[in-house]
């Protein structure tokens, strides 16, 4: 087949003009920053779940976002009331993004501001919870109880949904759900909507939240570790599952008002491994079709890429599997600083895009390349560019990977200006 | 601030359908033209791109999804190898997330890990790539009952940056168990477009997209026929390029419409 850089050719990047993460770190950018910083994990004994789920009680350590229960949504969103969403109003509240989305309403139009959001599970645990406690209607079958006789709560685009009641925009709207690329393809999807002329702005990112579906399916698999995950290390055994909530705005450079902060998206690539439903292309030709395609339409070369947030979900086959690829692609590029960073916040799955990327801006913004935590004994398969470290230092393009069952592959290039 | 461009264009290469009791767009075509129904039509689709075995056990909206996804590019004559795709639905599979919410209530560790991956909303567009070998671009969306205009955006989108051809597929199942009290969903659909770029050297029907405050079209006869179904908003662009309709508008979310204008060559 055709190699990616054939294909695609350079774009006009993109600024970034707000950008947030809310993780088993904290709430906003400033916790997010201060845990990479000091190496301090989210990490926790899994105290996930009620009823059955909890009664299986597996034996991992997950990221929880503290403060989920307490939230309380405004009365206008309380018909739409579940975990999910609480984390997505959370999540919006910091960094001024719900600020800034209002300013992009007034600037643009609702109408001329997409949303694209990624997510795996959506609010399943409305679901999940609906199976726990069944009613019986007049025929005697059982039902929904009627608290969650809600369609919208039980649909993928349940996020989607919400962030368009929640910000009143009303131009393009997608959840886009491809397990863990999600929120790394929102930025892809949203470039393109925007380039075709279909919207001036867009707010794009992602959110999940643990639910019995992830726990027990991933468990299902045997992809989940007891201890906390290990990426990259040699005895890695497995993830450690995670949930998240995180936003980015783009806009145009020549119409944004605030490209102060002269962070960019600058390439985007997309691949499929046509290989295996739930394990990777043994050798990484997705993962590396992705990453070409990214650093092709940034118009820069590989050794241009300062930092490489890593998907590195410390299963033994997905990071055996990118350590190849990266060493192939940045073969020449020894000092390149690439890391998987799930050792702080666990695999936030369909918001590990917009949490890793949100990471990649954060190096971008301040220097600080994370490494990994808990890591210490390097899988053979590491090439020198995967660190364990922390490490500081100004960098002009930081990039992200974000792989997902079904083969789905995205990989992001930013950069600052 | 730049200029809002609000129109897309793309030639039509390829369409392919599949509802309970018409299951080809030829049987779509004849019962729009007549209002027949063929005899001892196919009750399952039987996606050829999956070997013997995997045929058989494929979730039903796996199964029609690729069926009309491997129809789709037949006729515009494409190599599915060679398209990006989008996979748009609106719930993905609801008996699998029957299945797993059930299981989850009554014996968390018991749940098959293979219908854990295939619960995933990309399993159609996953099982498609690798059954076609493709390793370009698959999304799968969900923009609840306006799934299919916002695939169709991004699907035209593609285009403008730059793709010659994206593959566009829409599809649901019907709802089982409990899930029946929050979706009146019922019987299978899919449908799938192969879009070209308009300036290819392409035949089939052109489009002409804009985006903006409208409600959808009426249903015609495909939309009387398989209305139950939750991918039902896409049939008015069925029912017209059946007809050989010049117009129709597409549900695109609260008071928007995606209006398409065809002309046949």
């Amino acid at each position: 087949m055709l190699s990616a850089t054939t294909r695609v050719s350079q774009v006009t990047p993109l600024a970034i003009t707000a950008y947030t993460a809310t993780t088993a770190l904290g709430h906003g950018r400033d916790a997010q920053y201060a845990a990479l910083r000091a190496r301090r994990s989210g990490l926790r004994r899994n105290d996930f779940g009620e009823g059955t789920v909890a009664a299986a009680a597996l034996e991992t350590w997950i990221g929880r976002v503290e403060g989920v229960e307490d939230l309380r949504l405004p009365d206008s969103l309380a018909d739409i009331d579940c975990r999910n969403n609480r984390l997505a109003w959370l999540a919006l509240q910091q960094d001024g993004v719900f600020e800034a989305t209002q300013a992009l309403r007034a600037r643009y139009g609702a109408e001329r501001v997409a949303i694209a959001i990624g997510t795996s599970t959506s609010s399943i645990g409305c679901s999940e919870e609906a199976y726990t406690r069944f009613e019986r209607d007049a025929d005697d079958a059982l039902v929904f109880p009627a608290d969650l006789r809600r369609p919208l709560l039980h649909t993928p685009h349940s996020l989607g949904h919400f962030l368009q009641r929640a910000t009143g925009l009303r131009g393009p709207c997608v959840t886009v759900a491809t397990a863990c690329s999600s929120s790394a393809k929102v930025f892809a999807q949203a470039a393109r909507t925007i380039r075709a002329g279909l919207a001036d702005a867009a707010l794009v990112g992602g959110v999940d939240t643990l639910c019995g579906s992830v726990l027990f399916g991933f468990n299902a698999l045997g992809l989940v570790s007891e201890r906390p995950c290990l990426p990259f290390d040699a005895r890695r055994d497995g993830l450690s599952l995670g949930e998240a909530g995180g936003y980015a705005i783009l806009e145009r450079i020549d119409d944004a008002d605030d490209a102060r902060i002269g962070l960019r998206l600058c390439g985007y690539g997309e691949s499929s491994d046509a290989h295996h439903m739930s394990t990777p292309h043994p050798e990484g030709l997705g993962a590396r079709n992705a990453m070409e395609e990214a650093i092709a339409r940034a118009g820069i070369a590989p050794s241009d890429v300062g930092y490489l947030n890593l998907h590195g979900t410390a299963t033994p086959a997905n990071d055996t599997v990118e350590a190849l690829a990266v060493a192939g692609l940045f073969a020449d590029h020894p000092t390149l600083h690439a890391s998987s960073t799930k050792g702080w916040t666990g695999h936030t799955l369909g918001a590990a895009g917009i949490v890793e990327s949100v990471f990649a801006l954060l190096a971008l913004e301040h220097g600080l390349l994370p490494g990994m935590l808990g890591s210490e004994q390097r899988d053979p398969a590491c090439g020198p560019q995967i660190r364990f470290d922390n490490a500081e230092g100004e960098i002009r393009y930081a990039m992200n990977n974000s792989f997902g069952f079904g083969g789905n592959n995205c990989s992001l290039v930013f950069g600052r200006v | 601030m730049s200029m809002p461009i609000d129109s897309l264009t793309a030639r039509i290469e390829g369409i392919a359908f599949w509802s309970n009791g018409l299951p080809s767009w030829a049987d779509a075509q004849a019962f729009v033209a007549s209002g027949a129904l063929p005899e001892n039509a196919a009750t399952k689709p039987s996606p050829q791109l999956l070997p013997p075995n995997e045929r058989r056990r494929a979730p039903e909206s796996v199964a029609v999804a690729l069926d009309v996804a491997l129809a789709a590019c037949a006729m515009a004559n494409r190599d599915p190898a060679t398209l990006p795709s989008v996979f748009a639905s609106t719930h993905g599979d609801l008996s699998i997330t029957d299945y797993m919410c059930a299981t989850l209530a009554d014996d968390p560790r018991a749940i098959s890990p293979t219908k854990f991956h295939n619960s995933v909303h990309n399993a159609a567009a996953g099982y498609w790539t690798i059954g076609a070998g493709c390793m370009r671009a698959a999304t799968a969306i969900s923009a609840y009952d306006a799934s299919f205009a916002e695939g169709l955006i991004d699907a035209l989108a593609q285009l403008a940056d730059g793709a010659e051809s994206v593959l566009l597929v829409g599809y649901d199942t019907g709802a089982t168990g409990p899930l029946r009290s929050v979706h009146a969903c019922t019987g299978l659909l899919g449908g799938a477009l192969v879009l070209t770029r308009s300036d290819a050297n392409a035949s089939g029907p052109r489009l002409v997209a804009s985006l903006g405050d409208g409600e959808a079209s009426a249903h015609g006869p495909l939309g009387r026929h398989a209305g139950g179904n939750a991918m039902a908003p896409m049939l008015p662009v069925f029912d017209a390029l059946a007809a050989h309709a010049p117009r129709v508008a597409l549900h695109a979310g609260p008071g928007r419409a995606l209006t398409l204008a065809f002309a046949y060559d």
